[in-house]
């Protein structure tokens, strides 16, 4: 039997990843969608449940919600997650369009990316805008 | 002809025929949420300047408390989904993930219980 040699560490090539990739819109919009989610599914999900809960609490408590969401910090908060919901609806679409097989050449790609964010970033000027603007 | 390995039988992984139920409903509650977050949205846009009884009579109404109380259900029916798999790309110990996925699915039936809850308070309460 021949002698097996002693391994030895070899220095390979990692295969790529988050530190070695070039930062791009079609990844940036991919992990934002995780971000935005987990930001929705935690602080979104009781951030409705407190908001339900204060209105079927009753006048008193409702008072409290409305304001700590009208001080600068709630207003803060809730102009956060205005655009977190339309960047994951956003690129949720842009999922759902993926999802038919189309979309993956990396220009189109890139451009759809770019404007999940473009278009998250309009739709929450627009509600913001309309909301202070005493038009509604 | 089974295709399947000794390991795999064992720790009864794999194919349970069911491999698309996950993707599908995720992308159904998607297109739902869609419609319930341009509802949501233009609802709360035009009670910005509302108070208490103008906020408690809208949600008093019988459909906006059927559309209220069905979004919040689609909410955390989505949000479960969707956090199922981030735990299921993240935590690799086997009792660990067990657990963070039993505390996710109390979490989600625990919030939109609530959720559902406090939506039929206001629409039957007088």
């Amino acid at each position: 039997m021949p002698d097996i040699p002693p391994q030895r560490p070899v220095s390979r090539p990692l295969s790529p990843h988050l530190q070695i990739y070039r930062w791009g819109w079609h990844m940036a919009a991919s992990i934002m969608h995780r971000a935005t989610g987990i930001a929705l599914a935690t602080g979104g999900s009781l951030l409705m449940l407190y908001w339900l809960g204060a209105i079927a609490s009753g006048p008193s408590r409702y008072e409290v919600f409305h304001r700590l969401a009208s001080s600068w910090f709630g207003q803060l908060v809730l102009l956060g997650f205005t655009f977190v919901i339309f960047q994951h609806m956003l690129l949720g679409l842009h999922h759902l369009y993926l999802d038919t097989g189309r979309g993956y050449e990396i220009r189109e790609n890139r451009l759809l990316s770019i404007a999940c964010f473009a278009g998250a970033g309009v739709l929450t000027m627009a509600v913001w805008g309309l909301s202070y603007s005493g038009l509604v | 002809m089974a295709l399947r390995s000794d390991l795999g039988k064992v720790r009864g992984l794999g194919s349970a025929k069911s491999g698309t139920h996950h993707f599908v409903l995720q992308r159904l509650t998607a297109i739902a949420l869609v419609l319930f977050i341009t509802f949501m949205m233009a609802s709360l846009l035009s009670h910005v300047a509302s108070d208490y009884g103008t906020v408690a009579a809208w949600l008093h109404q019988p459909l906006v408390a059927l559309v209220v109380g069905l979004f919040v259900l689609t909410a955390f029916f989505h949000l479960k989904l969707g956090l199922q798999v981030v735990i299921e790309d993240y935590v690799h110990t086997t009792a660990t993930k067990i657990m963070s996925l039993v505390a996710l699915n109390f979490f989600a039936v625990l919030g939109g219980g609530f959720g559902l809850l406090c939506v039929l308070k206001i629409a039957l309460g007088s």
